[in-house]
């Protein structure tokens, strides 16, 4: 079977040889290249806009909130984000004008004749600031959301610990850096608007588009071109961007193209959401938890955009992979006047897991034990209760991935090995080198959050062609991860035809059903099952239409060929054929249901939070440089229950590469930040994983089949970026005694800690 | 300015300023758009090109000084169709997935295997240093140019 072999990636000969089309290569007829010209203040009024009259104005096309026709929003959660700012200015880098020319040179030469100037306000930059609530900017207490998830008595449980262990964790923004700049092309005509460009989301993208042009679902064509990377950057901000494309094509009724340069993009886009995070955890003498409260406060930046979704993903996971019967998790989520933090993979995970499992280390040492034995002893197992109340039922693979790390680490081992080493070179003064052995425990919810996917229902479909190929219809974007790879691996294992066979449309709104955004580790496990379903309701409307043919009870689908009683009937391209002429079409669609047994309250804010969880852990191993300070990972060891890997190598793909970013957001990546601006937004100073920084990955896959998974499959986007931060950090603690309690883990931050730590 | 060079070992002549980009004419004036542009400042390797046998950020070299100079662009890797062995190994092994880095990558590999055609995977790592992959954890790609260089 297909499902489960390393097939080659279904658009890999494009990607191979430069044929493929990303955005910026598309040149059309006509086409005008546009800018957006932004805030240079964090917060305040615009006083007043002047254009340069020395300067030629007629060959600009100018755009500003006066020439939307709709309405002037980015439709998401609130509504509350302006297309383009009226007046007043809630962050640096917000969009106030649009401007378009004939080429890239003369629109950048015509934006430095605009002069903005503004009636500035004291800003409110952090999370502290935020909360002392000495200038108000959202509502009443500065709060966008705010969850609480209570289970037990968590008073009663503090009473019964033999030790209460306080700890404070602090994680910071981190940038997506998908290598490709976001860019779009709007396309006015025939009273519609077509949008091509780099996004994980069509459907998000028609959304917005359609109350800011006064247009109809069927006016609003979306198309996403071969994208360079999202990793939820390009989650929800390319509705904004096509959006501004769009209003510059409408003024102009020309094409116009919009790329954003790499210092627009860092400084203007969203990033990850940082964070203040609070543990007061109640232990017994053996490790067992018996309370634990968690605070959890991150920075949703000056908008809504998806700030209440990461929150509660971060909520839900904040307890971690472990057992507690007395629980409070307090969330809320603050407004700053920075740009907008949104989706980044994880979403809200990466950030609790760095927390709990510091929290876990530090109870560890407080009690004398060791880390792993902590861990095991608090595993959820088969049958457990999550912190929301939800019974794990199925696919819980916790026990072997943290089995199947530390053995294949030989973690154990290795940690004494380790200690003596480092006991030696602590004697011999030259030598300033220290090893370090972590682990990292940690799972993942899998799709949306609560009753997301099922108010969602997302849908797909496949069809046969007159040729008798099968075609995929979904709006699930190929973003590098494999959609379309494993889709048709999905679709030709259903229909039981050879992979070659299958196709997959491009995702384009005017020709597939809207199959929910490609975000939430959603796209193999949701979509990827209602494609099955699809190919199978197709698979079983032309067997119903051989049997009636041929007066044929009993028919199978074997290899492409009908087969009744061991006799071939005819083959699936010749029936495809007979039933396309009699039925017009043969195509089958399929929606999204949810498991059996699945409830979520949202008003608790309790129940079965995801379908199921993936499951992960992680051993890093480090070597500390006490002159430089300097962190190097050697190698990670990871082990990770996806159910089922549909493409082994796809699958082991996501694992290393997200595994890599999260050691660019434990060791290297950082944001400086002044009066509201990122200073850092270059590649040159803004640091991400090169080859050289990027350790031995040895990826273990542990397949604990889910049984409403495509072929059991879980998901495994995110999973990867949760690990390897806290593994990192649990090994510098492991080589130096030190627990840092915040990344990234710079020399900088690291020389502090050591120093502070000696009592200098 | 009037600048004549080879791209792909055909003759190109072309007008254009001497400051443009090369990256620019590359991709506009001569419609090559496999080069890619991710940061534009010799940060992160998508625009390498071979300039003379040598793996260059397009970004960086003004087109003035490629006057007379053989270009290799990814363009010239597959011939009639067929994937080159490198890139054979990059689609076996999973070395690309958004692919935006990988016309670079197969550039700076295949400069790194003219020069030494058997290199460790330390020395691939080096090789591909100046290159950013933000999918793959560089893993996969490595392993793509260990095995394109063991069946060579």
């Amino acid at each position: 079977m297909v499902v489960g072999q390393n097939v080659l990636r279904q658009e890999g000969y494009e990607k191979l040889t430069g044929a493929a089309r990303y955005v910026d290569d598309i040149v059309l007829d006509r086409m005008l290249y546009g800018k957006t010209i932004r805030s240079q203040i964090a917060r305040g009024r615009i006083k007043s806009i002047t254009f340069d009259p020395a300067y030629d104005w007629s060959r600009i096309v100018i755009a500003d909130h006066r020439d939307i026709p709709g309405q002037n929003y980015v439709a998401l959660i609130e509504n509350d984000q302006p297309l383009l700012a009226a007046s007043e200015i809630r962050h640096c880098e917000e969009p106030i004008l649009l401007i378009a020319a004939e080429s890239k040179a003369e629109v950048e030469e015509a934006a430095r004749h605009i002069r903005i100037e503004y009636e500035e306000l004291p800003p409110v930059l952090t999370i502290e600031e935020a909360l002392c609530g000495a200038q108000i900017i959202y509502g009443t207490d500065n709060l966008f959301k705010q969850f609480l998830i209570a289970r037990g008595d968590v008073e009663e449980g503090f009473r019964q610990a033999d030790r209460i262990i306080e700890g404070e964790y602090r994680v910071p923004h981190q940038e997506q850096l998908y290598i490709e700049p976001q860019g779009m092309i709007a396309i006015p005509g025939d009273g519609k608007m077509t949008i091509m460009g780099s996004m994980q989301c069509p459907y998000y993208v028609h959304k917005a588009l359609k109350p800011i042009f006064n247009l109809s679902d069927e006016q609003v064509i979306v198309i996403q071109t071969t994208t360079g990377g999202g990793f939820g950057g390009k989650e929800e901000y390319p509705s904004m961007i096509a959006a501004h494309a769009a209003l510059l094509a409408y003024k102009a009724r020309r094409p116009v193209k919009l790329i954003y340069d790499r210092a627009e993009d860092i400084a203007a886009t969203t990033k990850r959401h940082p964070g203040i995070i609070r543990h007061r955890t109640g232990v017994r003498r053996d490790g067992r938890l018996v309370a634990s409260e968690i605070e959890i406060v991150l920075d949703g930046g000056a908008y809504v955009t998806l700030t209440p979704v990461v929150l509660s993903r971060g909520a839900i996971h904040a307890l971690g992979p472990y057992r507690c019967d007395n629980i409070r998790i307090t969330a809320r989520a603050v407004a700053t006047n920075t740009p907008p933090n949104g989706a980044f993979r994880g979403f809200g995970a990466p950030q609790v897991t760095f927390a709990y499992e510091m929290q876990m280390e530090k109870i560890a040492a407080e009690l004398g034990l060791d880390p792993l034995q902590v861990r095991r002893i608090n595993m959820l197992r088969e049958g457990d209760i999550t912190a929301t109340g939800q019974r794990l039922v199925w696919s819980v693979g916790s026990e072997e991935v943290l089995n199947a790390a530390v053995e294949r680490s030989d973690y154990l081992n290795k940690r004494r090995l380790i200690a003596a080493q480092n006991e030696e070179a602590s004697r011999q003064r030259s030598q300033q080198k220290r090893r370090g052995l972590g682990l990292s425990f940690f799972f993942h919810g899998a799709g949306f959050t609560g009753s997301g996917e099922a108010k969602m229902k997302a849908q797909a479909g496949v069809e046969i062609t007159p040729e008798g190929r099968a075609r995929i219809l979904s709006a699930a974007t190929e973003i590098g991860q494999g959609t379309r790879t494993i889709f048709c691996q999905i679709v030709a294992a259903e229909l039981g035809v050879s992979f070659d066979e299958v196709e997959i449309e491009e995702p384009d709104t005017s020709r597939v059903p809207d199959s929910g955004p490609t975000v939430a580790s959603r796209t193999c496990m949701i979509v990827g099952r209602v494609v099955q379903l699809a190919a199978r309701e197709v698979k079983e409307k032309l067997l119903r239409f051989v049997a009636e043919r041929y007066g044929a009870p009993e028919v199978k689908l074997l290899e492409g060929e009908f087969i009744a009683a061991g006799r071939r009937l005819a083959g699936l391209g010749e029936m495809a054929r007979e039933y396309i002429a009699q039925h017009g079409e043969l195509r089958a669609y399929a929606r999204y249901a949810s498991p059996p047994g699945i409830e979520w309250d949202e008003e608790t804010y309790a129940g079965d939070a995801y379908p199921v969880y993936s499951w992960g852990a992680d051993v890093a191993e480090v070597e500390i440089d006490l002159d430089t300070y300097e962190v190097t990972v050697l190698k990670i060891t990871t082990a990770q229950d996806v159910g089922r890997a549909i493409h082994p190598i796809l699958a082991a793909g996501q694992i290393e590469g997200g595994t890599l970013q999260a050691v660019g957001y434990g060791l290297l990546e950082e944001l400086v930040w002044d009066r509201g601006r990122i200073v850092n937004n270059r590649l040159t100073n803004y640091l991400i994983p090169t080859s050289l920084d990027a350790p031995e990955i040895e990826t273990i896959i542990v397949e604990k089949e889910y049984p409403y998974g495509p072929f059991g499959a879980k998901g495994v986007g995110e999973l990867p970026m949760d690990g390897a931060a806290p593994a990192i950090a649990a090994a510098v603690f492991n080589a130096t005694g030190v627990l840092v309690t915040e990344i990234p883990l710079t020399p900088e931050r690291l020389l502090v800690a050591l120093e502070k730590a000696e009592g200098r | 300015m009037k600048i004549s060079f080879q791209v792909n070992g055909q003759l190109r002549e072309i007008e254009a300023p001497p400051m443009k980009r090369l990256l620019d004419v590359l991709r506009e004036d001569l419609r090559l758009t496999g080069t890619k542009e991710g940061c534009g400042e010799g940060e992160c390797g998508a625009c390498s090109v071979m300039v003379a046998g040598e793996v260059v950020n397009s970004c960086l070299v003004p087109v003035c000084q490629v006057q007379g100079c053989q270009i290799l662009t990814v363009e010239a890797l597959a011939r009639d169709g067929r994937l080159d062995p490198l890139q054979q190994a990059f689609l076996e092994c999973g070395g690309a997935q958004c692919g935006i880095c990988t016309p670079g990558m197969l550039i700076a590999a295949r400069a790194l295997l003219d020069a030494n055609p058997h290199p460790t995977r330390e020395e691939i790592k080096e090789a591909i240093a100046g290159n950013l992959c933000r999918c793959t954890g560089y893993i996969k790609i490595i392993d793509a140019i260990e095995q394109a260089a063991s069946r060579a």
